[in-house]
């Protein structure tokens, strides 16, 4: 019976991941390059939701958009700062520059908040749903990250294959030469992914911590690392390889704990992930590119 | 003579040893007449580490252009690896100089076994897919690391992965106990041995690009299918590249390891692998030297700043983001081109008004 | 080449910072103690008084000289709430002591990220700024790699809350403010034991930290002795901690009715946040690391009631000493409450202070002299601090004080009846 708390337990830390790793995808598909500062733009919205809802005492939907707004901005600040000037170099320095603007969010976010921890209220207010006698618990956490993963997945694929923005987009991440050669503005496209990305960090960040409450400058860190490892497991690029990333992941690492070895955990989650890749070396829902002489 | 040295592959190498050995001999000096600072003198061997670690990487990131993010994972292997061998031998080889040059070799050939059996699989996959499996391979190596246990008693050595550790003989000591790490090191590096092994990695790395299959393998990184269709065989270069980087950045672990009384497996986390590459790209991508010079400058710079106190580590990240702006931006390259033309312009007139 | 020439870039400017650290370095450690007591009127009379001792005695009854105390600890990434609040309690002592007008401290805090790499950069830092006597590292990954580095050197090092009984070991002129590890670890089962806490205990410990793992690993040992039943053993690591209910489900899933949580408040309070959510409610104990758990803002307080743990310090005690330490504190931290990191930090600097007053130290006696002096009088004394009463240090330098066990009831401690 305990076998279903589990699973609920893995599926819930695993649509966390894969909101994280959605916006990861999106960025890495079209403006091919690891953003690890990702991470931490999560740790800020979480951040900001916090001060709204326990400093300005406002309701919970307005310290989600206050934190949208704000790590939208932030997304496209960075963007516009640190990433622009390097467009067209290779990714590598983007790469760098990614991590040197890491550090200086989470220095950033200790020198404002401190880097006491804080616990963060969730934002879910209805009570959970206890099953089989109070031997399966679904909190209200977990309906609402399910549900959010599955609309912003729903949300994203509608918009990519459907906007004219969403196709410009497509068409940058597949031949950005070419879009441009087609009138299509390469650079505010790729802002425009930045600032989504951005947005859809600070839904993840509110949604991490309320299903993990602790809050401190380095929440962000390692479920970004976990979120990228998810999003090159079901196809760095596509949208729903993210989300069946996330939840896999979620789930493995939920089972290795409960069922192998609590110790061994994070060596058996990064195994399995090694493993697959080796079979679908594009990932689960990866497009196998043939490469052209 | 005079056409080698005007080779400029060549110079530059000889640059290298140069100002390698220029630097080890005014360091040396100082550090004997005792004219360097504490903090100084407690970072030339740590440099000389990270100097290495991220020439090797250099090796696989900037000539064979493979992305790693584990290779501290090889660093924590030779580390390990070092400090269990000096342990070992602590009562068969009394001469501490001779014990650091089998600890290293130790390190060096473990690391480089691990990096040939994960280099079968692994070596199949590209780019970023690269990239994440030695991420993985680094978080997995951590993760064994801090349950490892390791002891010596009269009965030889003992290891096990349970947290109950060991049971020891009356006498035993543990070298490695879980998340605490390796405690009670006999510290043998020393600033000379750094040296010679970097003069060791110079001399190896720098070979192998110069090489006839260093060319190839420069080639692979330009173009892996043109280079396959005139008959390099890829994959036997790149598990080469792949398997040397490994044996040097466990000989650095070693030399890193055998620096500290105590070290912990955390040390080899993400964030060192991350740090060794900003080395390599800060420094050039393929550019030797440029990765000797970054790996110092980068590694002192945090230190340097410890008077900034609270703010030491968001001007490191500024500087950090600003330095990459400036190396790498298209708009700085233009400019910085435009300033050396002048300038070596003004260098052409002055040579001719001269004669 | 362009490349090169940024790098030489930047290597000039290190070079110009080491220059300036290198040639400034008087003018900096006169300048030190405007940090460090930010009471003005000392800023002035701090550079005059090494100079012009004796005419200043007139003014300042007892100016007895100055000893500069140095401390490493992460005040940057993951560990450094820890870190920092161990350093704020120091500088509050050394405000109070230095405002004393007998002896004065200087003090200085390096950054040492909790790694034991960074430590031994930290602590040559602390070396070079002419440091007399090591106030420790935070957390003992850092002192286990500095400790036998200050034994070689000869400085006196006591460590706030660095807790593995390695540490202690390295020599005798190391010294630990808090429990040992397997000590603590042990008592907590003695306890558990005669106090009938629980039938059967689950634990859920960090297998990536070495103090979690000394007390999970002293407390199976001396539980096994014991015959308590120990159903269910968890741990998590410092990469995966983000999601921690699996471990949670696991001790509900095997039927305990006690959990011992040798952890940090951090996680702790994840903990019962969570296992409130799923409607689990054993009963929760912790150990030293557990203080602070009341401090987390945000956190309701009634998920800790009834939460059972062994600590040295209480921030809700009525004690005027801990009273007027709590407001300094909260004054310094933007509200914060201070909680055993603070406490022992504060501890550390009192009785070092206490050590040199009864010593008659002044700071201008060599290392070896202040050192062979500290260690004689940590041989003997008695100290009386937040962090317990008599408290005295055996020959190994491990501290013995009783830890008191409370139970949080409506959101402070209360003994345990």
């Amino acid at each position: 019976m305990k076998i279903l708390q589990y699973l609920i337990n893995g599926i819930s830390i695993g649509s966390v991941y894969a909101i994280i790793a959605l916006g990861y995808t999106m960025v890495y598909g079209i403006a091919k390059m690891l953003n690890f500062a990702h991470g931490d733009v999560i740790m800020v919205g979480a951040y900001v939701s916090f001060c709204v809802t326990n400093y300005l005492g406002m309701p919970v939907i307005v310290s989600i958009l206050a934190s949208v707004v704000v790590c939208t901005v932030l997304g496209i600040t960075i963007e516009a700062l640190a990433y622009k000037p390097l467009r067209g170099t290779p990714s590598l320095a983007v790469l760098i520059t990614a991590i040197g603007v890491s550090y200086f969010l989470q220095n950033a976010a200790q020198l404002i908040w401190s880097s006491s921890p804080k616990n963060f209220t969730s934002i879910v207010t209805f009570d959970p749903i206890h099953l089989a006698d109070g031997r399966i618990v679904i909190t209200g956490e977990v309906i609402i990250t399910i549900l959010a993963s599955v609309v912003i997945m729903a949300g994203l694929t509608w918009f990519t294959s459907s906007t004219r923005i969403g196709k410009a987009m497509r068409a940058v991440s597949e031949d950005r030469d070419a879009a441009q050669l087609m009138g299509i503005n390469v650079n505010s496209t790729i802002s425009t992914t930045f600032a989504i990305g951005s947005a859809l960090a600070a839904i993840a960040g509110v949604l991490l911590c309320s299903t993990v409450p602790t809050l401190q400058p380095t929440t962000g860190s390692m479920p970004g690392i976990r979120a990228f490892t998810a999003a090159v497991f079901g196809g760095i690029g596509s949208i729903p390889g993210a989300m069946l990333g996330g939840i896999l992941l979620g789930i493995i690492e939920t089972f290795s704990k409960a069922y192998l070895s609590h110790q061994f955990s994070d060596a058996i989650v990064f195994s399995v992930l090694i493993i697959i890749l080796l079979v679908k070396p594009a990932g689960l829902l990866g497009k196998q590119v043939q490469e052209k002489v | 003579m005079k056409k080698l040295l005007t080779k400029k592959s060549t110079r530059m190498n000889l640059l290298t040893y140069l100002l390698v050995t220029v630097a080890f001999i005014v360091m040396q000096t100082l550090a004997s007449n005792d004219m360097l600072k504490s903090s100084t003198k407690g970072f030339l061997i740590p440099v000389c580490s990270y100097i290495v670690l991220a020439v090797s990487l250099n090796l696989l990131v900037g000539v064979c252009g493979e992305l790693s993010l584990g290779h501290a994972g090889f660093m924590g292997i030779g580390t390990f690896a070092g400090i269990i061998t000096a342990a070992l031998l602590a009562d068969v080889i009394p001469n501490g100089t001779v014990r650091l040059a089998a600890a290293m070799i130790v390190g060096g050939v473990i690391a480089g076994i691990m990096g040939f059996l994960i280099g079968i699989p692994v070596l199949r996959l590209r780019g970023d897919y690269l990239a994440i499996v030695t991420l993985a391979f680094g978080e997995i190596l951590k993760n064994v690391i801090s349950n490892l246990y390791v002891g010596m008693d009269s009965g030889g050595l003992h290891m096990t992965l349970s947290s109950g550790g060991l049971k020891l003989a009356e006498g035993g000591v543990m070298i490695v106990s879980g998340p605490r790490g390796a405690t009670g090191v006999t510290k043998l590096s020393t600033f000379a041995a750094g040296f010679v092994l970097i003069l060791f990695t110079l001399f190896v790395v720098q070979n192998l690009i110069n090489s006839k299959e260093g060319r190839a393998i420069r080639a692979v990184r330009d173009n892996r299918i043109a280079a396959e269709s005139v008959g390099i065989n890829v994959t036997a270069f790149r598990m080469k590249a792949f398997v040397v980087s490994a044996v040097l950045a466990g000989m650095a672990g070693a030399l890193f390891g055998l620096n500290y009384s105590s070290i912990t497996a955390s040390k080899f986390n993400f964030n060192t692998s991350i740090n060794i590459l900003v080395f390599v790209v800060l420094g050039g991508m393929g550019n030797i030297l440029g990765s000797v010079i970054s790996a110092t400058v980068l590694y002192i710079l945090p230190e340097a700043m410890r008077g900034l106190k609270d703010y030491r580590m968001i001007i490191y990240a500024v500087v950090l983001i600003l330095v990459m702006l400036f190396t790498w931006s298209p708009k700085m390259t233009a400019f910085s081109a435009r300033i050396k033309e002048k300038i070596t312009g003004l260098f052409r007139k002055g040579e001719v008004s001269h004669e | 080449m362009k490349k090169l020439f940024s790098l030489l870039l930047v290597a000039a400017m290190c070079i110009m910072m080491f220059a300036g650290c290198g040639t400034k370095a008087p003018a900096e450690t006169t300048a030190a103690p405007v940090e460090t007591t930010a009471a003005p009127a000392e800023t002035t009379a701090a550079p005059a008084e090494t100079t012009a001792a004796p005419d200043e005695t007139t003014a300042a009854p007892a100016a007895a000289g100055t000893i500069k105390i140095g401390m490493s600890g992460p005040l940057t990434g993951g560990a450094s709430a820890y870190g920092i609040a161990v350093k704020t309690g120091m500088e509050i002592a050394v405000e109070e002591i230095n405002a004393l007008g007998g002896v004065q401290i200087e003090f200085m805090s390096q950054d040492d990220q909790a790694d034991p790499t960074m430590a031994v950069d930290a602590y040559n830092a602390l070396k070079d700024w002419g440091m007399q006597i090591f106030a420790g590292n935070v957390t003992s990954g850092a002192a286990n790699a500095v400790a036998p580095e200050t034994v070689a050197d000869g400085f006196f090092n006591l460590t706030p809350s660095a807790s593995a009984e390695s540490i202690a070991l390295a020599g005798s002129n190391v010294f630990q403010m808090c429990f040992t590890d397997p000590n603590q670890g042990a008592a907590a089962a003695e306890q558990v034991s005669s106090n009938n806490m629980g039938t059967s205990v689950g634990v859920i410990y960090d297998s990536s930290d070495d103090y979690s793992t000394g007390l999970y690993n002293g407390f199976m040992k001396r539980a096994t002795e014991l015959g308590i039943q120990v159903v269910c053993e968890m741990s998590f690591t410092s990469d995966n901690k983000s999601d921690l209910s699996t471990q949670v489900t696991k001790c509900q899933e095997m039927g305990a009715d006690l959990v011992f949580l040798p952890i940090y408040y951090t996680e702790a309070a994840q903990i019962l946040t969570i296992a409130n959510k799923m409607g689990y409610a054993p009963k929760f104990f912790g150990c030293d690391g557990m203080d602070g758990i009341l401090g987390v803002e945000g956190f309701n307080t009634e998920l800790a009631e009834g939460l059972l743990l062994m600590t040295p310090f209480d921030a809700t005690s009525s004690d005027p000493a801990v009273a007027s330490f709590v407001a300094k504190f909260q004054d310094r931290m933007n509200g914060l409450i201070p909680n055993q990191f603070a406490a022992d930090g504060y501890d550390v600097i009192y009785a070092i202070y206490d050590a040199i007053t009864a010593a008659g130290l002044t700071g201008n006696e060599s290392t070896e002299d202040i050192t062979a002096a500290m260690i004689a009088q940590f041989g003997s004394m008695t100290v009386n601090g937040l962090t317990g009463a008599s408290m005295t240090w055996d020959a190994n330098g491990m501290i013995s004080k009783t830890p008191a066990i409370v139970v949080v009831e409506n959101g402070a401690y209360v003994p345990m009846a």
